[in-house]
């Protein structure tokens, strides 16, 4: 199954290509625009254009939403029954695990609901090499709750994905997650 | 002429600060306080850069973040403000042919804004108030990790920019619908659906024969509705501010406020609404307007498609009215339709508008070829590519998907945030600075044309390089608004830094030959009462 790591590569040969491109393009105007040639734009590349960016606006998301696996889940998660369910709050800080580490099966749909008791913090599930899984917000006063299938096994961090002040920069649970077959 | 001669009086002795008038010497002295915050801002930037490679002992954590709290605030207010609307108040009665409404209030702009960043600039440098840009609730009333004192100057320097903002948003007003003394009464309503875009989105539904001539120039209106959000925001920051200040206060006679009246996703929907009014609102609409503006100058030809670009314009403004929602697609408790329609649908309509943008710019710049590959042109290419690479970044991480695995990573700052500011804004404003100097300056001579393509390539170079890199330590799931203090990134914060070294070298290049074209006495003599007693924007030939 695809992986954070599988789009962000996708994700990166998408832009890196495109960056070289649009790079290209300009320092090939630049030096055109300095020379003598025909010099008028017809419309019907002007609205052609348009076309294009209209396409490209709507189709973006909906091919996301039919490669990225977790993006439909996600919109869906109420719906959708959890396999497990961890409740985990943040405090002072500090998280507040309901085990000392959390056991999770593969293909198993993990739900986490995180509360804050004081501050905004984030929550985020890293790997050993500090890439990073998933991250959501965490609000004070309401539920975060983040639904995710992990298809392999492994052993994660948990780090908190927002700055809740010079006090949580360190807010880091090292391997409290594993995911085994 | 001795190298002393030229750094006193400035290139060939050409400025005379005493031939200005009051309206170029205010314009003058909000571009060059605009600068020098900006290198303030370079100088912060370049202290961060070199902490994410390895922390700096003299640096303590929390005077860092108060470094990173102070950072974009500066830069946006202190030194983009500054010269946006010093160029704006200058460049709207020189469009319209009519004095500017208020000297006195541009005036007024000038030192609030100017006072108020230094105010808040130095509330955190001293009391390390570091609650960020986003002031997500309940931290700026935080006051375990912060001080009160601290926090409420630092509040009371951005509410004097935020006053400072809203005279402008008066004077740009008034001077667009004002009739002049010895004029014909001007027509208000039909003056303000032009400078709205009324007119011109009614123009591409009207035959040709029957369309409405444009009572005001298409920069003009780009002004005009860009201001519309510079008067929303100024209002929610404003909002914002005094509810903060009342915990404040508050907390300085004894009482402790419950955090939790406040809401914290309903104030992160209400703030990030008017944030979003400068980052998806007023700073595209400007820049789309000067686009125009420069294209149409350097050129001397007609826009290119300019009922579509006027039409671009409107839309722009009703969705930056409507986009915040993509700075809170990680925030679970936020509707999913919410997230959906103003978070990926609406977002995806910046793609499109800032698309017309570059489109049309570059099309009329491509009707007057051959163009000679003056200052103002390089800068303006330089301006267009920044947002060609910012812009789709942007509408990549506005969508739920990817929203997931690079929400507050280096991938929002760097290759989104800041190759939009430091290559598509700065380059743009540098644009705008390198045309405009000879009229200000009635004629000043650039003093080192060399100088100036250092600070053209450096520029550029060093701000792409740093986005990229900041970007691919995203990638890598490199958070921002953190630590790494055991060089988890390290090769790509050393690129970062070494990246961020050619901005510095391209301000220091610009500062100087400023200095050398000008002279210290002629920068001095900008800050002296001007000689001459007129409202005219220019003296008489």
């Amino acid at each position: 199954m695809v992986d954070s790591n599988t789009v962000l590569f996708g994700q990166t040969l998408i832009y890196t290509f495109y960056a070289l491109a649009i790079i290209l393009l300009m320092g090939w105007f630049g030096y055109r625009v300095t020379t003598d040639g025909p010099s008028k734009v017809k419309p019907a590349f002007f609205y052609t254009f348009v076309g294009f960016l209209i396409l490209l606006g709507v189709s973006i998301h909906m091919v996301t939403l039919h490669t990225i696996p977790w993006k439909p889940m996600d919109m869906d998660r109420a719906n959708i029954k959890a396999d497990k369910v961890f409740d985990i709050s943040v405090q002072d800080h500090k998280f507040q695990l309901p085990a000392e580490k959390m056991m999770i099966k593969t293909n198993d749909k993990v739900l986490f609901n995180v509360t804050s008791g004081d501050l905004t913090y984030g929550f985020g599930l890293f790997r050993n090499d500090n890439t990073m899984v998933f991250q959501m917000q965490v609000l004070p006063g309401h539920n975060n709750d983040i639904l995710w299938q992990f298809d392999r096994p492994g052993v994660y961090s948990i780090r908190s994905t927002e700055y809740s002040g010079p006090a949580g920069v360190f807010m880091v649970e090292k391997d409290v997650v594993e995911v085994t077959d | 002429m001795s190298y002393i001669n030229t750094l006193m009086n400035g290139e060939l002795g050409l400025f005379k600060h005493t031939s200005l008038t009051p309206m170029q010497k205010i314009t003058l002295r909000f571009v060059v306080v605009g600068l020098l915050y900006y290198g303030l801002v370079v100088i912060e930037g370049m202290i961060m850069r070199m902490y994410a490679v390895s922390p700096i002992d003299a640096v303590t954590t929390n005077q860092y973040f108060a470094i990173l709290t102070a950072h974009p605030l500066v830069g946006i207010f202190g030194s983009t403000y500054l010269i946006v609307f010093g160029a704006f108040l200058f460049l709207v009665p020189f469009l319209m042919n009519k004095p500017l409404w208020s000297i006195k209030m541009a005036s007024w702009t000038f030192w609030c804004i100017a006072i108020g960043t230094f105010i808040f600039w130095a509330a955190g440098f001293v009391s390390h108030y570091a609650p960020l840009y986003t002031l997500y609730w309940p931290l700026p009333a935080d006051f375990t990790q912060f001080s009160v004192i601290g926090g409420t100057f630092f509040i009371l320097g951005i509410a004097i920019v935020m006053v400072g903002t809203v005279l402008f948003v008066i004077n740009i007003f008034k001077t667009i619908l004002y009739t002049p003394e010895g004029w014909e009464k001007q027509p208000v309503a039909a003056l303000l659906g032009s400078a709205l875009g009324y007119s011109g989105f009614k123009n591409l539904f009207t035959k040709k024969e029957n369309r409405k001539e444009h009572l005001v120039s298409l920069p003009v209106a780009a002004i005009a509705r860009g201001t519309v959000d510079v008067a929303f925001n100024a209002a929610i920051i404003l909002f914002t501010g005094v509810l903060i200040l009342v915990y404040m206060v508050a907390a300085l006679l004894g009482f402790d406020l419950k955090e939790t009246a406040v809401d914290a996703l309903l104030y992160k929907n209400w703030f990030w609404w008017g944030l979003d009014l400068i980052a998806d609102g007023l700073v595209l609409i400007f820049v789309a307007g000067t686009w125009y503006l420069l294209a149409t100058l350097i050129t001397g030809k007609k826009l290119f498609m300019e009922n579509w670009a006027r039409a671009a314009l409107l839309v722009e403004l009703i969705v930056s009215w409507t986009v915040w929602s993509h700075h809170l697609m990680s925030d679970q408790a936020q509707p999913g339709w919410l997230k959906v329609v103003s978070g990926e649908m609406v977002t995806a309509f910046e793609l499109i508008t800032q698309g017309l943008a570059f489109f049309i710019t570059l099309a009329t710049l491509w009707s007057a070829r051959p163009l000679k590959m003056s200052n103002p042109l390089k800068f303006l290419l330089g301006g267009l590519l920044g947002f060609a690479l910012a812009v789709p970044a942007g509408i990549m991480q506005a969508d739920l998907g990817l929203n997931r695995i690079l929400h507050n990573t280096q991938w929002i700052i760097g290759p989104h945030v800041h190759v939009a500011i430091l290559i598509g804004l700065s380059m743009t404003l540098y644009a705008a600075i390198y045309f405009l100097l000879p009229i200000l300056t009635n004629g000043a001579k650039l003093y080192s044309q060399k100088l100036t393509n250092v600070h053209f390539w450096c520029h550029l170079f060093g701000g792409i390089g740093m986005g990229a890199f900041m970007g691919m330590a995203g990638l890598h799931g490199m958070l921002r608004r953190t630590l790494y203090i055991n060089g988890e990134f390290m090769p790509y914060m050393v690129l970062a830094a070494i990246s961020g070294a050619l901005l510095l070298i391209a301000f220091l290049a610009f500062l100087y030959n400023v200095i050398m074209t000008v002279g210290l006495n002629g920068l001095l003599g900008i800050f002296k009462a001007p000689a001459l007693k007129t409202e005219d924007l220019l003296p008489k030939a």
